[in-house]
């Protein structure tokens, strides 16, 4: 069986995002790019599927060059090759579920496996559009994976609790928090990584138009809460829950 | 323009966050509705009483009994023809169901909005909330979540919308529902309650955390809510999460407890209208959001105001 993971690399979880002066975008010169914390649990959970019928792990990445950083580093936790769409203008999920979904139509993939969003946009859409251009079943937010040989049983979390479905393979899987703990790479492996296959490509050999939809205008930040008062003691508290009329 | 609100319900009800969604469509233009569910008689004759709304279009169908994204989608697309823009409620099922729509009418979405600023033109967060971009789109056809907490309800009374069978698209046969775990709970929901009590890692345990947040949440009638720590460390279940990997919530009041403010949680509250936090560290970042603070140990002060609330 085959697992298809796309990846992305975006600011380092740890990075505080700092809006540019003139209002263009967040600044990403010269700080810590990662692989997207969600794509990272997608890569460990394919790697876990190994015991359960997986062969092969194909890892994706469309982006800039620099991008091969990120799959290499799937590679290093496990993945088996690489292929990297090189953009380096930025691509929409649109797009992004395009080219995916030429790539499924080569690779034939029994199962495709995304993190429910990119830390930096966070769109939550590549992952659903993907599997509605591809015509396959999808199960978002995932914090459990039970594969069989023709579908898989997946347990979301959803709002209130969790729900359970089955679906036909191949199929199309979003990773949420909980499903894994991914693993670290060791230095053994990294090493090993270096030599693992990656193919290089770029949009126009899959013959996909990846023009945005969307301009960005501008971007601000968020209006700032300022500090309150603090309270010496319960009974304030008490006082203050009454005046907004929370108390009785 | 014509709009369309997939209405998000539990089969009995319309859920609150379909409200926050009808107010942002509305400014678009004409409101249309679209329940799809099986049985679902009672909530269409409910949403069409939803002000400002023309037409209710309803779908009963086995078929989208789970509100399956396989089987809902095609049923969006096909009103499409009809209508220039769908809003979904930014929920899990509405974030389950959007992107597959707007993917089949070849349409880049625009994700969790928090305003709109004309026909074309949208401000989102990004990088959880830590930036607010303004996007235009050059689509023709529009497909949208909503941040529910971002948009004033629309009433409940007052509409006589026409209610109007579709057609079903049937089972596409790609997924089936096998089960679901939803926690039943007499308090309210986090992403509609008023008040919010929260509960982070220094509750120590599950214990603590129950014998301490919830008395204090239901003298004040309040939803219970925990910071992704407390829920990491199995306080709680998933669903208690706050932040911006968990629910996203606006209350009238959100009181902290034992939380140190994380930029993660902080995504998630920041919006309250009044943050009231109770923690030992007088440094914790919470009280640089906080309106009240109360430095101190919260298995004293939380039980001392839990008891002194009539």
């Amino acid at each position: 069986m085959k697992v298809l993971v796309p990846v992305k690399r975006v600011l380092d979880y740890n990075v505080k995002p700092r809006v540019k002066a003139d209002g263009t975008g967040v600044d990403l010169a010269n700080v810590k790019m990662s692989m997207n914390p969600f794509d990272e649990i997608a890569v460990e959970e394919a790697i876990r599927l190994k015991d359960k019928g997986v062969t092969e792990i194909v890892v994706v990445s469309i982006g800039e060059q620099k991008a091969q950083e990120t799959l290499r580093t799937a590679l290093a936790m496990g993945a088996d090759r690489a292929i990297l769409v090189v953009s380096e203008e930025k691509v929409e999920p649109l797009g992004v579920a395009k080219l995916l979904a030429r790539i499924v139509e080569e690779e034939k993939p029994d199962l495709v496996i995304l993190g429910k969003q990119a830390i930096d946009d966070d769109n939550n859409q590549t992952g659903q559009m993907l599997a509605g251009l591809l015509g396959v079943g999808q199960a978002t937010f995932a914090s459990k994976v039970d594969l069989t040989s023709d579908s898989v049983t997946v347990t979301r979390e959803v709002d209130g609790g969790s729900e359970t479905e089955t679906l036909k393979l191949p199929a199309v899987i979003t990773t949420d928090l909980r499903l894994n703990e991914p693993r670290y790479a060791s230095l053994p492996n990294i090493m090993k990584a270096k030599s693992k296959p990656l193919a290089q490509k770029t949009p126009a050999d899959y013959g996909v138009d990846v023009a945005p939809r969307l301009t960005t205008l501008k971007v601000v930040e968020p209006a700032k809460r300022s500090a309150g008062v603090k309270v010496a003691d319960v009974d304030e508290l008490v006082a203050k829950l009454k005046a907004m009329g929370v108390a009785k | 323009m014509k709009t369309l609100v997939w209405v998000e319900h539990d089969g009995a009800a319309v859920k609150d966050a379909t409200l926050a969604v009808v107010t942002a469509a509305s400014k678009l233009g004409e409101v249309h509705l679209l329940v799809a569910g099986h049985g679902v008689g009672g909530v269409a004759a409910d949403a069409a009483k939803i002000a400002g709304v023309g037409k209710v279009h309803v779908a009963d169908d086995a078929a989208y009994a789970h509100a399956l994204a396989e089987n809902v989608a095609p049923l969006v697309v096909a009103l499409m023809a009809d209508h220039d823009a769908v809003l979904f409620p930014a929920t899990s099922n509405g974030k389950n169901i959007a992107p597959r729509v707007a993917a089949l009418l070849d349409v880049m979405q625009i994700s969790d909005i928090l305003s709109v600023e004309s026909a074309d033109t949208f401000t989102r967060p990004i990088y959880a909330g830590n930036a607010i971009a303004t996007v235009q789109t050059s689509d023709k056809k529009l497909v949208i979540t909503v941040r529910g907490t971002a948009f004033e309800k629309a009433a409940t009374e007052g509409g006589s919308g026409t209610i109007e069978a579709v057609a079903s698209t049937g089972d596409k046969g790609l997924s089936t529902f096998a089960g679901a775990e939803i926690a039943k709970s007499e308090r309210p929901e986090l992403t509609s309650a008023k008040i919010i009590v929260s509960g982070g890692r220094a509750l120590q345990n599950s214990e603590n955390f129950h014998s301490i947040i919830e008395p204090l949440a239901d003298k004040l009638g309040a939803g219970v809510g925990a910071s992704r720590a407390a829920v990491d460390a199995g306080y709680v279940p998933n669903d208690y999460q706050v932040g911006q990997t968990g629910k996203i919530v606006a209350p009238e009041v959100y009181i902290a407890i034992g939380i140190s403010g994380a930029i993660q949680h902080l995504a998630g509250m920041k919006d309250s209208k009044t943050i009231i936090a109770i923690n030992k560290d007088e440094d914790a970042p919470i009280f640089q959001v906080a309106d009240i603070g109360l430095v101190g140990d919260l298995f004293k002060i939380v039980p001392e105001l839990t008891e002194k609330l009539a």
